[in-house]
């Protein structure tokens, strides 16, 4: 328990100074500090879903109060409370047929632990959600397996359940942890592979002799130019600069290192740029519930200068930048305002912040804003790791990650204190 | 992060130093002022909130940040105060960040500090140097490295001064830090610091450089638009120097200066200049009102009120930089100017109006108040109907109801302030009595004692600011019953005697009056002035050594001054002639001149010299003469390089003989047959002098007609020469 403490707290004074940039390592870091949260938390024989949420919830409140900003840190605490959700929901109606035998039992069990029967109603409440919910293109095919996987855990479980009922919990907890593990592997997995799934469909969307606009820099945009140049595509690529970080002079280095035709451009220039330019291709800070997006300054102007000479605006965001809030809701802080050094030397306009005015404040301010919010009307096609979606579809693929118990993980906090 | 790419890329450059010492940090949380009195009576300097959090903590969140693994936190004044604050926050419990207190009772200076921490033997490698009230978010990498690459090369080389440009004007300089003009001599190539000063002399709107240091360097760069950030890397023989020289107190005044003039024992300082990152040091109530606005204006980003590098109040940043905590009660009809940070659990008025200012945690502030460009600390209560206008209200103190602060007060801790009393501009008030003597208060605050610092120091700087507040302590005071304070009122008002009323509006919080500005403008066009074709010191840039302007008057003089001192001394300690050139050397150097001028002026000075000697006759006095040029024709010789100047030469000893030097005008021609016997002078050069002056005016010619015979004598001997050819 203590290292996974200071762990925590690691983790939370890197996030809180600033020290991890990009989402993906964020995300991929949050993973991998929930996963150790949860193999070193202990389990109760009963309710043990309960107490895995409720230590994921508490570390996750203090990620995600370290960096509001960076969305990834809530989305992968929300995605990881939704797999010990669902894993306790397959292995609960897994084990429901035997739960259903020794009710009496059940009532025992009621007398001295009492927030048993909360656990039951709690689950028998998911249970019932989870089939009355509709079935998504996503549920349907990832129960497959499920269902397959199913009848073996209820074999297992139902012969422990009429054997003894001690021994059931404990395998059953254990089970539990362990299929959690597994899913947040697997979650960290999809994290570290995210770019070459989303790259993997880079054919469909570049055609030959396509000219691509982009803005400033992504890891995830260079890996799909990168993969459809790899399938024989020759197209050219437009970079603007994305001032003031000019990010983008990195990415046209990168682009040309690996062999392909780029043509920088200042950020001003890209209206006049766009009527030549076939498609816009941009990564993301975050993808909100609407199908808006949170990305670097200045994107929201070239989406606008797409829209108005009809260029595709296509957004790649892997499935950690999928934030479950509306960009309405009171706990996004949709912004960052970074240091005006970034715009200004300071020595050279020292002169300029100076504060001997009367009113006691510089004439001049400097507004350094990271992001930019992306209107979802704005955006034609979203390409996530499973594939390109409209950004009215957002909502879906949402649901599919994240339960609707685990939005509210930030309320929390902001009430309580 | 930073430490381990450090780390790595230095363990990869020598691999001799496998063993890495982790980066250590000396931090002073004490100024050794007594600047932010008389709050600094009742609180460390390093623990007053700066936007709502201790200064101490943006030096340690900095230091943590840019990489570095152990600091020794130096506490002297109020330790106690600084040990408890360390202990209850979070700084002991950082990974790989180790803070340790090194305690002391009796330090009165940095010295004192940095002997007392060689004595613990604790620093092992380079370390940073700075003072509790550092705001940065600079990268200590390249520095570091910068540094360690000199210390390679050049084992002296045991300083880096990092330093930040901004613009030259005194007026700038005056609003935004409250600090004097500073001028540094750089070398551009190297980045090697020759001069600093701080006090330059504003009278004169001059400083001299020591002409050494154009000898030896093919260029240099004269600055004075750069600002010391006070962020210093050092090497750990900095603090054996501090030992060996037990009379360096401060770290500029003693120790900077102090090695660059002592060219002895040859140890180096080099400067490293910041750009785009954010540095600088809370000196005084301007600084500090400077800095908290930067703050606000987040140029320290990440060190900024809504990123939580430390504590945990969650504070958010709306529009036009308004910074709110989340638990603050806000009457609809409040309103909050931009630029404002409200802390934790305050509570505002109706119809209060809030613009530029700090508000701390727990203040409650009623209805009908004005706060303008003030800092309120924690817990405050002001009641209705106050205005406070560029203020500084420290913890705990209450306004009654109408109480007016005018622009510049600062209130130290738990002052009450009767009702519709008005507090005069630039009054301090605080619970404790103003010590009378300036060591009156040593247990209160040892830095006290720096006061004899200033006075250690030599009294060239007149208007220095700490003398003028010694000024201030040393006048005596008027004891202000509280009374003063209106009904119900508690608190001394200091007084502020005259001498140092003028340096209040320097480092007060309040906008410097528009009339101050006028003055400090004027004094710059003054200065400007003085150059005859409005020519100043360029800002910055290569030290063009044309005489223009100024110097030129008294530059012919003075060189010849200088040089003739010189000279004297050469004979007095009898140098050799080789050593006596350098010297003239430097000397022309610095003064721009050609060798012509070096040579008339030694001719001048041996003339002197033969004068000086006694003699009754002109005959003695040509013997005399003779003797010098015996003595030091090699002298005079290696500056007669060709003909042109020979004549100068002539020309320059006739000057003498009509203007200063009469008793040498019966004997003109004897001297110059000397310099001509002595193959000082060819008889080339002796030729062309007679023909330049062949049409001259008569009274030109005085000198001509002389040496008739002698130049008869050579131009005959010059033709039978030609006829044996």
């Amino acid at each position: 328990m203590p290292d996974v403490h200071t762990l925590v707290n690691d983790f939370i004074i890197k996030l809180k100074k600033r020290k991890i940039e990009g989402s993906q390592a964020t995300a991929k870091q949050t993973a991998e500090l929930l996963r150790s949260v949860i193999s070193s938390q202990r389990v109760p024989y009963t309710n043990q879903a309960g107490a895995l949420i409720d230590a994921v919830k508490a570390v996750g409140e203090q990620l995600i109060a370290a960096n509001p900003v960076e969305l990834a840190v809530g989305n992968i605490v929300r995605r990881v409370l939704h797999i010990i959700r669902e894993e306790d929901l397959s292995l609960t109606t897994a084990a429901m047929a035997g739960l259903n035998l020794s009710t009496v039992s059940d009532d025992e069990d009621d007398v001295d632990r009492d927030n048993y029967p909360v656990l039951s109603a709690a689950v028998v409440a998911a249970a019932a959600r989870s089939t009355l919910r509709p079935p998504s293109l996503q549920t349907l095919l990832e129960d497959m397996p499920d269902a397959a996987a199913i009848p073996h855990t209820s074999s297992s479980g139902g012969d422990s359940e009429g054997k003894s009922k001690s021994a059931d919990k404990s395998s059953r907890s254990r089970k539990l942890k362990h299929d959690v593990i597994e899913a947040v592997n697997e979650l960290i997995q999809d994290i570290g592979t995210c770019h070459e799934q989303i790259a993997e469909q880079a054919v469909e969307h570049i055609h030959h002799n396509e000219v691509i606009l982009t803005l400033g820099s992504s890891k995830t945009v260079l890996e799909f130019l990168f993969a459809a140049k790899e399938k024989k595509r020759s197209f050219r690529v437009f970079v603007a600069e994305g001032a003031p970080r000019y990010q983008g002079h990195l990415l046209a280095k990168e682009l040309v290192a690996r062999g392909l035709q780029t043509t920088l451009i200042t950020d001003s220039a890209i209206f006049a740029m766009i009527s030549r330019v076939n498609m816009v291709i941009v990564g993301a800070h975050a993808v909100m519930a609407n199908g808006g997006v949170i990305a670097p300054v200045g994107l929201n102007m070239v989406a606008l200068a797409a829209q108005r000479h009809a260029v595709p605006f296509v957004v790649l965001a892997g499935s950690h930048k999928l934030c479950p809030l509306y960009p309405h809701n009171p706990e996004v802080l949709l912004n960052e305002l970074r240091s005006p050094s970034e715009l200004l030397d300071f020595g050279e306009f020292s002169d300029c912040m100076d504060f001997r005015s009367g009113t006691g404040s510089p004439l001049l301010h400097v507004v350094n804003p990271t992001f930019d919010f992306v209107p979802p009307k704005l955006v034609s096609l979203f390409i996530t790791d499973t594939g390109g979606h409209n950004p009215s579809y957002m909502y879906r693929l949402i649901a599919d990650y994240y339960s609707a118990d685990d939005l509210v993980v930030q309320r929390r906090p902001a009430t309580g204190s | 992060m930073g430490a381990q790419k450090k780390g790595a890329s230095r363990a990869s450059e020598d691999p001799e130093e496998l063993a890495r010492v982790p980066l250590q940090a000396i931090l002073l949380a004490d100024s050794f002022t007594t600047k932010f009195r008389p709050i600094t009576l009742e609180r460390p300097k390093v623990l007053l909130p700066l936007v709502n959090a201790p200064m101490i903590s943006y030096t340690l969140a900095w230091l943590e940040s840019a990489g570095v693994e152990e600091v020794f936190v130096f506490c002297c004044a109020h330790s106690k105060q600084v040990i408890t604050y360390l202990d209850n926050s979070e700084w002991f419990s950082q990974p790989n960040f180790t803070v340790t207190t090194i305690e002391s009772h009796d330090s009165i200076s940095a010295g004192d500090a940095l002997r007392l921490i060689y004595e613990r033997n604790v620093i092992h490698g380079d370390f940073v140097l700075v003072s509790g009230d550092t705001v940065s978010n600079m990268s200590l990498t390249q520095v570091l490295q910068e540094h360690k690459e000199r210390r390679k090369k050049d084992s002296n080389a045991v300083m880096t001064v990092v330093i930040k440009r901004s613009k030259p004007s005194p007026i700038t300089r005056q609003s935004r830090l409250g600090t004097d003009e500073l001028f540094m001599a750089v070398d551009p190539n190297t980045k090697q610091l020759l001069y600093y000063e701080d006090k330059a002399d504003h009278a004169k709107g001059s400083i001299y450089l020591d002409k050494l240091l154009l000898a030896d360097k093919s260029s240099i760069s004269l600055h004075n638009d750069k600002q010391d950030c006070y962020i210093d890397i050092c090497s750990p023989e900095v603090l054996s120097l501090f030992t060996d020289n037990f009379d360096y107190q401060h770290l500029r005044r003693h120790f900077l200066k102090g090695l660059l003039l002592d060219d002895i024992m040859g140890y180096k300082i080099f400067t490293h200049e910041i750009h785009s990152t954010y540095a600088a040091r809370i000196d005084n109530f301007r600084s500090y009102d400077t800095i908290s606005k930067d703050i606000i204006q987040r140029w320290t980003y990440p060190l900024v009120p809504d990123v939580k590098f430390f504590g945990d109040s969650s504070t958010k940043l709306e529009r036009r930089g308004m910074y709110r905590a989340s638990d603050i009660g806000q009457s609809r009809s409040a309103q909050i100017g931009p630029f404002t940070v409200i802390g934790n659990g305050t509570k505002i008025g109706d119809n209060t109006k809030i613009s530029n200012s700090v508000i701390g945690e727990g203040c409650s502030i009623g209805p009908n108040v004005s706060i303008e460009g003030s800092y309120i600390w924690d817990n405050v209560t002001i009641e209705d109907g106050c205005k406070l206008r560029h203020a500084i209200v420290c913890d705990g103190v209450i306004m009654k109801s109408g109480a007016v602060l005018e622009s510049g007060v600062v209130l130290s801790f738990k002052v009450v302030i009767g009702q519709q009393f008005i507090v005069p501009s630039y009054s301090k008030v605080s619970l404790l009595q103003q010590p009378i003597k300036q060591d009156s208060d040593e247990e209160l605050e040892y830095a006290d004692n720096s006061t004899g610092i200033a006075e250690i120091s030599p009294p060239i700087h007149a208007p220095d600011i700490s003398n003028g507040e010694i000024a201030n302590q040393q006048q005596e005071t008027r004891c202000w019953p509280t009374s003063e304070l209106g009904i119900g009122g508690a608190g001394y008002v200091w007084s502020v005697c005259e001498g140092g009323h003028d340096e209040e509006w320097r480092h007060s919080v309040a906008p410097i009056p528009a009339e101050k500005l006028a003055e400090v403008i004027q004094a710059a066009e003054d200065d400007l002035e003085v150059d005859p074709d409005g020519s100043s010191l360029p800002p910055s840039g290569e030290l063009k050594l044309d005489s223009d302007s100024d110097e030129e008057y008294r530059d012919g003089s003075y060189f010849e001054n200088e040089v003739e001192a010189t000279f004297l001394r050469a004979v007095d300690e009898n140098i050799k002639v080789e050593n006596v050139v350098l010297e003239v050397n430097s000397l022309r150097l610095s003064f721009n001149k050609q060798t012509v001028h070096c040579a008339g002026a030694i001719l001048y000075s041996m003339m002197k010299l033969a004068l000086e000697t006694p003699h009754n006759s002109a005959v003695e006095l040509v013997q005399a003469t003779t003797k010098v040029i015996t003595k030091w024709k090699g002298l005079l010789k290696y500056y007669l390089s060709d003909i042109d100047e020979e004549i100068e030469v002539i020309m320059k000893f006739e000057d003498m003989c009509l203007e200063s030097a009469k008793e040498f005008s019966p004997v003109f021609d004897k001297i110059l047959y000397q310099l001509y016997d002595q193959e000082v002078i060819q008889e080339e050069a002796i030729l062309r002098w007679d023909d330049e002056k062949r049409h001259a005016d008569e009274s030109d010619r005085i000198f001509v007609r002389q040496a008739e015979t002698f130049i008869q004598w050579l131009r005959e001997a010059s033709e039978e020469e030609d006829e044996e050819e």
